[in-house]
Parts: C-alpha cells; structure tokens; sequence
C-alpha cells in the first residue's frame, strides 16, 4: 500500500520489539537496551511507520525516560531527534500525508474497534475510521462501545486470564452485533485476542488489520 | 452469591486474579455493577460534557494537589494552628492502631458510659483502618448513617465503591437486608418505601445519639476548616446536632487555601456522581457557642502516607480526591466489582493506593489488575497518570521477586532473543517447530492452537492462537527484495 503511494520502503532485518511486553510488565532493566537498537535500525529513515499503536505509544511516552535512564547523552539527542518521525500506520496517512482516501477497495462488511493505546496514549480520534470511510465497496458498521478495552492488555489476558476473558466476551459480543464479517483495529495485539475468541466460538468473523484493508484494489482485491 | 462477612484487608485478602474469578461468577454483582457505573457514567459525560474548561480545571486541580504535597509538613503545621484557634483540638496519628486507639479514648471521654454509641458520617479513611471494630471492640456501638454505609452495616457487607459503597447491591437486595435487619417484613420495594424506612430508623439515632464520627474531603490549612460533600443530608446532620464531633482524615486532605474549594468543588462532585454542585456542602471552622458540636476534634493520619509522599514516581496517588470517576470508567472494575481488589480501596485508584499503603508487602497482585487501556487517566480530575504508576509499581513488584521465577526466566530469556537479530530469527524457527504437536486444522485449513500449557494457558482458555505463519514476514520480504521485486 505504502508502494502503491509511492514511497520507498525498506525493512531493517535487525529489528525486533520495542519492549513494550517487558517494561509494561515491570522488567524494566530488560527493555532498557531495546532503546539504542531501536535508533541504530531506524535513525536514518525519513518516517518510520508502524502498524501497532502500543508500541508507537511505548515508544513516545517512555523512550525518552528510558533514554535518561540509561544515561546517555547522544542517545537522548537521538532518541529525541527520531521519535517525532516515528508515526503509527493511520497516522502516517492521515497526519503526515494529510490523506484520507488512499485508492483502497474492500467489498465487505467491516466493524473497527479502536484500540485504547491509539486512542487514549497517541489521540488518534476519527483518523482510522476516515480512512475506512474513504475505501470502496466497504459497509462499515460501527461498535458499541468502540472505545472499551478489549481485555487483551499484553501480559494482563495470561495474569488475570478470567477477567481478561469477561472483557473479550463483551467485546466479541459486540463485534458480533454488527453483523460484520471482519473485524479490524490499528493494533494486532488486540485483533489476536479478539481473533482468537472469535475463532474458538467458530464464529467465521476474521479480523485483520487496518493495513490490509488499505491494500486492497480493485486490480488486486482482497 | 458472595457475602462479605470477611474483612477487606489487603493482608489476609486473596490475591486479585483469584477473587476476581469468584466476583465473575455472580451473575447478579456484576449486573449491578455494570447498571451503577453505566449511570453514573453516563451523568458524569454529561455534566463534564458542558464546562468548557474542564481541561484547564483539571490541570489546576493537579497544580493544586502537587504543589500541597510538595509542601505538606508546612500545611499541615498552618491548619493544625488555624484549626487549634477556632477552638479544635488536633491530635497525630502515625498508623491506623494510633488513629484508632485516639479515637476510642475520645469517643469514651465523651460518650455516656451507661448507653456509649456513635453516629457516622461515610468516611473511607475510618474504613480503611476499620475504626467500627475498633469501636465495637471497646462496647460502644456505632450507627452508619449515610445510606449506602447503613446498607453495608446492616448488611455485613463491606464497601465496594468508595463514592458508592452499596453500588453492587439492587434495590430487591436492599429491601431484604431492611426487611430483615430493621424488623420491617412488609417493608415496600419502592425507592421511597426504602427511603422512609432508613429516615424513621436514622432520626431516632440522630436525636438521640450526641457524639459523631466523620472523615473529611478536605482540610484547609488557611482557615483550619473541614469540609465534607454529600448528597443525603444525614452528614450535616451528624455535623450539627451532637455535643461532640470527631473527624478522622489522611494527612493528604489539606489544601492551602479556602479559594481552593472553587477548583475542587467543581472537579469532585461533577466526576463523582455527575451533579454540578453536591446537594450538601458542609464546612465547618472550630467550635461555637449555642452552635454545632461544643467539643471537636481532628485526628491527622499518616498510615503510609509519608512512605508513599517519598516516592517521585508514586506519590501522585496521594492527589487523589476520592471521586470515583476512575472506578466507574475501568474495563477491570465493571466485571469484578470493589471486594476483589481486597481493600476499601477498588478499581484502579485502588490498584495504586493499597499497595503504596501496604509499602508492597501485600497486595502485589494489584498492579497487575488492569490492562493499562488508560480509561482511568482520562477521566481522574485531578490527572493522576494511573496506569504510569502502575508500570512503576509492577516494577517494584519485579525487583522485590528477584530473577528466580518461571516469570523471570521467561522475561530474561525473551529479553535476550530481541537483542539479537541471529537469535530472534532463531526463535522464530524455533517456535514454528515447538509448536507443531499443539497445532490442529481448522474446516478452512488453518492451523490453531487450542491449548497452551503453563503460564500461556490462560490464554487458550477462551482464545484460540494461530499457528505462526509458515512464511514469516521477514521472510517473505527478503525473497522479495531477492527477486529485485
């Protein structure tokens, strides 16, 4: 998609995580060296463009304490200096390209839960569901409750799996109502629990993400 | 049904996740729960909906609370004077046994020892240490006089909601424990039969009762004043009709200044209950003659406090203004209810506090009971960045543990295949191969894991995980590349 705009893409092989799962979690001393290999992967990239709002959201609110605690000067500067390029997927498209209508087609019923970290840490806002709105041949139906967590919550849906379950089962319940065929989100991390629920209750809802049903055309749709 | 009969104590309460799953199974506490907090919810948007600035309110109302904690010893020091003139009487409490103790020797100083009772205003600093055992204890018996704590007293119950004590009770509950409780067996199910029978029960204790227990919302250190916000009434009466009023507060009630209510007065009662303005607002400077209470008596309480002011990154919990908003906003809250966080302290307020109370040696299963969606930052009035202090609370959680638990080892393990590209392409292939005897096909021909063993079972317990992609993304963009596109 990003392609078919125009842009050149490149994937540094040496990436891995942001460190989202261990700093949330409370290992903080384990997310630490994920900083400085963040910037040596990305520094010389014009945008980096991620396609899950957690992890945009882990970067922007604790890669420059992070930094600081390190202690690093040119690391600071760096991390500084990177950070303002570094977009989640909708934002990219709606903020820094300023588009809202970016050729897609998609002929299919769609529901999109907006998920908490691109809603509440990045103020995201209508961005991703402008993006939806603008695709071709797409019904979208809207949530109830769109912005209740989903209960996914990284380390959460394992430690306090009963509570985490309660939430999905309202949240899937609600994916349901929409009568959608797919559900989608800016952040796979919800989608996989979301998925997961919907394919244990052999429901045939998919969910996918935002990024794929952007990618669809109507020379190649999917 | 779960009746609380047991203390909320974080040193004896079970652990969150496993009274969490008792709370889910009550299908009526959590019908109750999602009903509450959807109103209140629901009037709060509203009522905040309508101030322009209600960002700028916010941000002075932290300002406000910051710069009191940056200087509490000073404040403390100006109310307890203030206060001492217009004729109080000011008593320091280290701990909650201290509190207490203070407390019963003042209510005995006080109290007719033929007939030694006590009327209360809602307070949750006195449950917090639970003053009416304490009180019980020393034989004089105590009347909870706000109506949602008379429900929980008549109810053996403990609060759930520090705004909304009784919220996980209906009102078919509530008619019952009356029924029961006040002898009233034809007692109606209408609000106002519910409403009727608590008044003709409380006046009597009102007219009779000439000693009185509060807490306080706020403290002002300028004036020496009280004040305390309620929608009943009842408050005021325990406020003016006894001889004797004695009000328990945390050390980190005090505001500077009496303009101060004008931030605050707006912040709290809109986040609490989604009124613009509390039906009762009570503020009261001393003693005066032919006036309210001849004899009144703030005990200041530390109980941690100081352990949690001492803290950079924590001690913006002790901003709190105990409104609520945060419990009635949290995903977590609305499926489990207060009792399962173990404290008179729930939801994510809760989750911060009674850890920091508890210097986290109990309760350290607490700050993992949310899922950091941040609902709770967005509504607090006062800008408490809860889920931040979670993460660092969790991190102290991780520290005191230490690096020997399956946990740990996981962490550390996983913490040094993302710092190296070789050993996460290795996991990757790993993990396809680990994971081939779990992996069943679907009727589409898609691979799912429909169990995982350990830690992760938790996960399958409602959710299936697809089987990683035989092509990995990596990959697929490598023989791509190779193929010049």
């Amino acid at each position: 998609m990003l392609e078919r705009l125009g842009h050149t893409v490149d994937f540094p092989a040496g990436q891995t995580c942001c460190g989202q799962m261990h700093w949330n979690t409370g290992y903080q001393a384990e997310a630490l060296p994920l900083v400085p290999r963040f910037v040596a992967q990305f520094r010389h990239a014009e945008a980096v463009v991620v396609p899950s709002s957690s992890c945009v959201a882990m970067m922007r609110d604790h890669y420059p304490i992070m930094a600081k605690e390190i202690g690093d000067a040119r690391l600071i500067a760096e991390v500084d200096q990177l950070l303002p390029r570094v977009y989640e997927f909708s934002e990219f498209l709606t903020r820094c390209l300023g588009l809202t209508d970016v050729g897609a087609y998609y002929p299919h019923r769609v529901t999109y839960h907006a998920s908490c970290h691109g809603l509440r840490n990045l103020g995201l806002a209508d961005g991703p569901l402008d993006l939806l709105r603008s695709v071709k041949g797409i019904n979208l139906i809207e949530i109830e409750n769109m912005d209740r967590c989903c209960g996914f919550g990284g380390t959460f849906a394992v430690k306090n799996a009963d509570v985490s379950s309660a939430m999905l089962a309202e949240k899937t319940t609600a994916v349901l109502n929409t009568g959608a065929e797919v559900c989608t989100a800016c952040d796979n991390s919800c989608l996989m629990g979301i998925q997961g629920a919907l394919h244990r209750q052999r429901t045939g809802v998919r969910t996918v993400h935002l990024a794929e049903i952007l990618a669809g055309s109507e020379e190649a749709p999917r | 049904m779960s009746s609380f009969n047991i203390l909320l104590d974080p040193k004896t309460s079970p652990t969150f996740p496993i009274a969490a799953r008792a709370a889910l199974g009550d299908t009526q506490l959590r019908k109750n729960v999602r009903h509450a907090t959807e109103v209140i919810q629901n009037k709060r948007a509203r009522v905040v909906g309508e101030m322009p600035d209600w960002q700028q309110l916010r941000e002075t109302g932290k300002q406000i609370r910051q710069h009191t904690m940056a200087h509490l010893d000073f404040y403390l020091e100006e109310f307890e004077r203030n206060c001492t003139r217009a004729g109080g009487k000011v008593h320091w409490a280290r701990d909650g046994e201290e509190a207490k103790r203070i407390a019963t020797q003042l209510v005995k100083e006080h109290v007719s020892p033929d007939s030694p009772e006590v009327i209360k205003i809602k307070s949750m600093t006195t449950e917090e240490i639970h003053l009416n055992l304490a009180l019980e204890a020393a034989g004089i018996r105590v009347y909870e006089t706000d109506l949602a704590e008379l429900i929980i007293q008549l109810g053996h119950d403990q609060p759930s909601h520090i705004v909304v004590p009784a919220l996980h009770k209906n009102r078919q509950q509530i008619r019952e424990i009356f029924q029961r409780e006040m002898n009233l067996p034809a007692l109606g199910e209408k609000p106002q039969d519910l409403a009727d029978a608590a008044r003709r029960f409380l006046r009597e204790k009102f007219l009779r009762v000439d000693t009185a227990v509060s807490g306080a919302n706020f403290l002002i250190a300028e004036t020496g004043s009280v004040t305390i916000v309620e929608s009943e009434g009842n408050g005021r009466m325990c406020l003016t009709l006894p001889d004797t009023l004695i009000t328990i507060a945390g050390i980190d009630k005090v505001l500077p200044r009496f303009v101060d209510l004008e931030v605050m007065l707006q912040l709290l009662p809109r986040s609490a209950t989604g009124e613009r303005m509390n039906p009762y607002n009570s503020i009261w400077t001393g003693v005066r003659p032919g006036d309210g209470p001849r004899n009144f008596h703030v005990i200041l309480m530390d109980n941690a406090r100081t352990e949690v002011l001492a803290d950079a990154e924590g001690r913006q919990t002790l901003n709190c203004i105990r409104c609520g908003a945060c419990q009635n906003a949290c995903p977590v809250y609305r499926q489990t209810g207060g009792h399962a966080y173990g404290s008179v302290y729930a939801g994510p307020i809760g989750a911060i506090l009674t850890p920091q109370l508890q210097q986290l040696h109990h309760a350290q299963t607490l700050p993992y009971a949310s899922s950091l969606c941040g609902a709770c930052y967005e509504v607090c009035p006062v800008k408490i960045n809860i889920p931040e202090v979670l993460i660092h609370l969790r991190n102290k959680v991780v520290k005191q543990k230490g690096p020997l638990n399956p946990e740990a080892i996981a962490m550390k393990t996983m913490g040094a295949i993302f710092r190296s590209e070789r050993r996460f392409r290795a996991a990757q292939r790993l993990g396809r191969i680990a994971e081939t005897p779990l992996v069943r096909k679907d009727g589409s021909g898609e691979g799912w894991i429909g169990w995982l063993p350990g830690l992760l079972g938790g996960w399958t317990q409602v959710r299936d995980l697809r089987e990683m992609p035989k092509e990995t993304f990596r990959d697929w963009w490598e023989k791509r590349s190779s193929h010049g596109r």
